[in-house]
């Protein structure tokens, strides 16, 4: 009933709807000179005081992403982008290093009230708009680590973590804190040169999250960064590393807005999960950068490599992802299911209108014995929007005993969008199962009757059926973020019902 | 030209270029050179050759007088399926004698040749194109029943590992139908090329059963595609038993391209130790109205590799489309791979499609049912097998073709039990 009622309410907002996230913030930044070049990344290198094992690493980088080529195959289509025309370093000023969240410029602090992100230890729940006037006894918060164009401006609850030996930070202060971990892990899920923007981002990352849970530790809350891209010409290139060791826990939430822009920004970040024996992680993203205007005027190109390794026996990870951001997606969370009995999943809404162009999916590698996945795509395109399901499937020999089932459902709005579905499955394992299925269809007139014939009006009709659509993966969201989801799935289909 | 020395077609332009073209095949055949020349044959770069790679093809040599010391093979004793009329190609060439439909040339369908095909991005057909002499021309007047032809391809070794690129059109008037059987066998042990390309025309409301059975001997490859198109009220109702050949690609592009059309592509694939069967379908719903159905079972013995590509595109003008596609594999050895690739591609709203896949070995419990009643393991395992596949063959409405199936199947089984 509640989820109706919230529904409900999520359509009617629709009316006031549009992209609230939109605005900028006035703040006193520092650039890098525009362009890129062997310079800009020695320069954000010295930035952050790197030591000279990571410079080496982001030549490296550099050099590989020169000799690579754009991909082209995915299902979007953007003008050619100008790397040299854009900034690959704008922080605000003032910020020499970690501080405490004293100490953070208050008009950041003004930034992420007004986008319903509390930075401050003693707000209770995040990034739920409404939901604040009865918050539920006893909930755990949730820490967040604010990324701010190209640094980490804050992170909350490090104390109360650090309790528990778990290590929640920037990554560029896990650089200089952990160099060790960081040395060991980084670019081991995603190596430098594994696609054109993931070499990019391994050249010019600036920051993004760090996260070390020890053995045996089930984190006792909600882990969260939140993207914000606010300078001009700026791209975003963001880092996240996590590493779940054996038997540990942790859920990590991300979310992402940027402000309105006739100009195009471009977001290519890397993220890399390890997990070790029985390690969970739990990864859940809505996704809500400015997806341009209704003639695609501007968005943010959101080029993401994200991929998990569950190096560990009975490790089991969860990508989760609503999808409703951005002027063009590209990316496809993976997991590479290496240990035995380790299990990967993956819950995915997708929803392209206007011009809005989404190419997402996942790759589900099974090489360790009785590995099992899940894959459940929900795409929907309104408007003039293009939506494609592209995923992998593949069954090493030795995964004896595998199994995977997808399922990939295609909701068409309107008669000028697009929807695509391209699965590919290789099993190369006799004793291996793979079940494949996938649906597109419009929303039936019958059910829209019905409906209509209970005193529901088009639009609440329509937030109805789609919200009874996407079900599947919003349950797998946390309590808040299901809120939020449902909000911006009414909000992002706005104009879409006719 | 500089290109034409690191072009992997070389051997095939060669052949293209030593070739006498009569003038009403020149045009096509310009074109086949055209797009050989310019992209070669496809290496696993190309998307739609990613599980199979023609380079190997571009590495055999193929010619008239290159025997390869091969067992020959006797004429089969062809029955003639009651009533059928038939045509009979022999090493590559129409043989007048066994023959009991007086051939019409295929220069009659010069109008016809190359306006299905787009060879840049069909190697299969520029390989044809390029080389072809000879084929089967049919064209069945508006509202005539023609029965059920025969059209039969045998491969004796008599002259060598050829290679052989028969272009077959057919069209069909409006209400016209047409049952063809088409069936390709061929020597063991020769590394010949059978490279048959299919453009069929069907007016409207046109029918065509079209049952085609691939048994080319074990070492030889197989190369086909059928292009098609499909006016109002018309249908066409594919099926394809893939089972012979060292590596066998069988390629389907129809096009639905009148109101209340309608296209079945069903098969299945055999594919024993050491073959390499695909099947690419690829089906474009570009008028309102039309429905499609598609079954392919693969089933997979030793180390082999099976592949299904099927596609199904959906324009904006083709509203209510209901199309549905399936691909299941089964696979009985630790060695054997399958890689399956469905695609749904749609720009027009009111529209029902779907797609399954699915992969897998028997399941152990039917195994434990049947055992369970006296079944003994291998009884049981041929009789899961038969069941997996009859699925998908006894969707074939004519009588004689679902026998040829199914001996077909029955054969091919035996002997990988053996």
């Amino acid at each position: 009933m509640a989820a109706v009622t919230e529904t409900i309410e999520a359509v009617q907002s629709v009316a006031e709807g549009g992209y609230k996230w939109g605005f900028e913030t006035d703040i006193e930044m520092e650039f890098a000179p525009k362009g890129l070049n062997e310079d800009i990344v020695r320069f954000i290198s010295a930035k952050k005081n790197e030591p000279a094992w990571l410079l080496e690493w982001r030549l490296k980088a550099f050099a590989l992403w020169q000799t690579m080529e754009e991909p082209d195959w995915a299902a979007v289509n953007y003008p050619k982008i100008d790397y040299q025309d854009a900034y690959y370093y704008a922080a605000p000023k003032n910020k020499q290093g970690p501080k405490s969240l004293d100490e953070v410029d208050p008009e950041l602090l003004r930034t992420y009230d007004k986008l319903g992100i509390p930075l401050r230890e003693q707000a209770i729940l995040a990034g739920v708009e409404g939901a604040g006037d009865s918050p539920s006894e006893g909930r755990m918060p949730i820490a967040i680590d604010a990324v701010f164009d190209s640094v980490s401006v804050a992170t909350s609850y490090k104390e109360r973590l650090a309790k528990d030996g778990i290590i929640f930070c920037a990554i560029s202060e896990a650089v200089q804190e952990h160099p060790e971990l960081v040395r060991k892990y980084l670019g081991s899920v995603v190596p430098q040169a594994d696609n054109y923007f993931a070499a990019l981002n391994s050249a010019v990352f600036t920051d993004g999250s760090f996260v070390y849970i020890p053995k045996g530790v089930k984190c006792p809350m909600e882990l969260s960064t939140y993207f914000r891209i606010n300078a001009k010409s700026t791209g975003q290139f963001e880092r996240t590393l996590i590493i779940a060791d054996e038997g540990s826990k942790v859920s990590y939430l991300e979310g992402c807005t940027a402000p309105m822009r006739d100009e195009n920004q471009l977001h290519a970040a890397v993220v890399e999960l390890v997990l070790l024996d029985d390690a969970t992680i739990k990864y859940s993203t809505v996704q809500n950068w400015y997806p341009g205007d209704a003639e695609g005027r501007g968005g943010i190109y959101n080029f993401v490599t994200k991929r998990a390794a569950c190096r560990g026996a009975r490790s089991k990870v969860s990508w989760t992802q609503v999808e409703t951001g951005s002027a063009i997606t590209w990316k496809y969370p993976s997991c590479i299911l290496q240990g035995d009995d380790s299990v990967g999943e993956f819950y995915s809404v997708a929803i392209t209108n206007n011009r809005q162009q989404a190419d997402t999916g996942t790759k589900m590698f099974h090489i360790g014995a009785r590995t099992k996945s899940t894959i459940v795509s929900k795409g929907i395109s309104a408007g003039r929007g293009q939506n494609t399901y592209r995923g992998l499937v593949k069954i090493s020999p030795k995964a004896i005993g595998a199994r995977n089932f997808t399922q990939c459902d295609s909701l068409l709005i309107g008669d000028e969008c697009g929807a695509h579905t391209v699965p590919y499955i290789e099993n190369r394992c006799m004793s291996a199962k793979v079940e494949h299925e996938a649906t597109t269809s419009r929303i039936a007139e019958d059910q829209l009757f019905y409906c209509r014939q209970r005193g529901l009006t088009q639009e609440e009709a329509v937030g109805l059926i789609v919200n009874g659509f996407c079900r599947e993966v919003l349950k797998e969201l946390p309590m808040e973020f299901a809120v939020e989801a449902q909000k911006l799935l009414a909000i992002s289909l706005e104009g879409s019902v006719g | 030209m500089n290109a034409i020395v690191n072009n992997n077609a070389a051997g095939l332009l060669g052949r293209a270029d030593a070739l006498a073209t009569p003038a009403w095949a020149a045009e096509t055949r310009a074109a086949g050179i055209a797009a050989l020349r310019a992209h070669g044959l496809p290496t696993r770069r190309a998307e739609a050759f990613r599980y199979t790679d023609l380079a190997q093809v571009a590495q055999a040599s193929f010619g008239e007088n290159s025997p390869m010391g091969a067992r020959g093979l006797g004429m089969p004793s062809l029955p003639l399926t009651r009533g059928a009329a038939r045509l009979v190609f022999v090493d590559g060439v129409l043989r007048g004698d066994l023959s009991s439909l007086p051939p019409r040339p295929l220069s009659d369908a010069q109008a016809l040749l190359g306006g299905l095909t787009s060879l840049p991005t069909q190697p299969i057909a520029a390989m044809n194109a390029a080389l072809f002499e000879d084929g089967l021309f049919l064209d069945v007047p508006e509202g005539e029943d023609a029965g059920l032809v025969e059209l039969v391809c045998v491969v004796t070794g008599a002259r060598g590992a050829i290679g052989f690129h028969p272009r077959h059109v057919l069209r069909l008037g409006r209400r016209a139908k047409l049952t063809l059987l088409d069936t390709s066998d061929g020597a063991a042990g020769l590394a010949y090329l059978h490279n048959p390309v299919f453009e069929i025309s069907l007016d409207e409301g046109a029918e065509l059963a079209h049952v085609r059975i691939q048994r080319e001997g074990r070492a030889a490859f197989h190369l086909s595609s059928v292009h098609c198109a499909i006016a109002a009220g018309a249908t066409y109702d594919n099926f394809t038993l893939n089972a012979g050949g060292r590596l066998a690609r069988n390629e389907i592009h129809a096009a639905l391209n009148g109101p209340k059309a309608m296209c079945h592509m069903n098969g299945a694939q055999l594919v024993g130790d050491g073959q390499h069967a695909d099947t690419t379908t690829v089906l474009h719903h570009a008028a309102p109205d039309c429905g499609s159905r598609q079954t392919y079972k693969t089933v997979l013995t030793g180390k082999s590799r099976g592949v299904f590509q099927g596609k199904i595109l959906v324009s904006k003008p083709a509203q209510r489309t209901d199309g549905y596609q399936m691909n299941q594999a089964l696979l009985l050895s630790e060695e054997a791979e399958m890689d399956s690739k469905p695609q749904l591609e749609i720009y027009a709203d009111d529209v029902k499609c779907s797609h399954g896949a699915t992969v897998g070995a028997l399941d152990p419990a039917q195994l434990f049912y049947l055992r369970s009643r006296g079944i003994p393991q291998q009884a049981a395992r041929s009789m899961l097998v038969e069941a997996f596949l009859t699925e998908a063959t006894e969707g074939v409405g004519d009588e004689a073709c679902r026998a040829a199936l199914s001996e077909a199947v029955t054969a091919w089984w035996a002997q990988e039990r053996a």
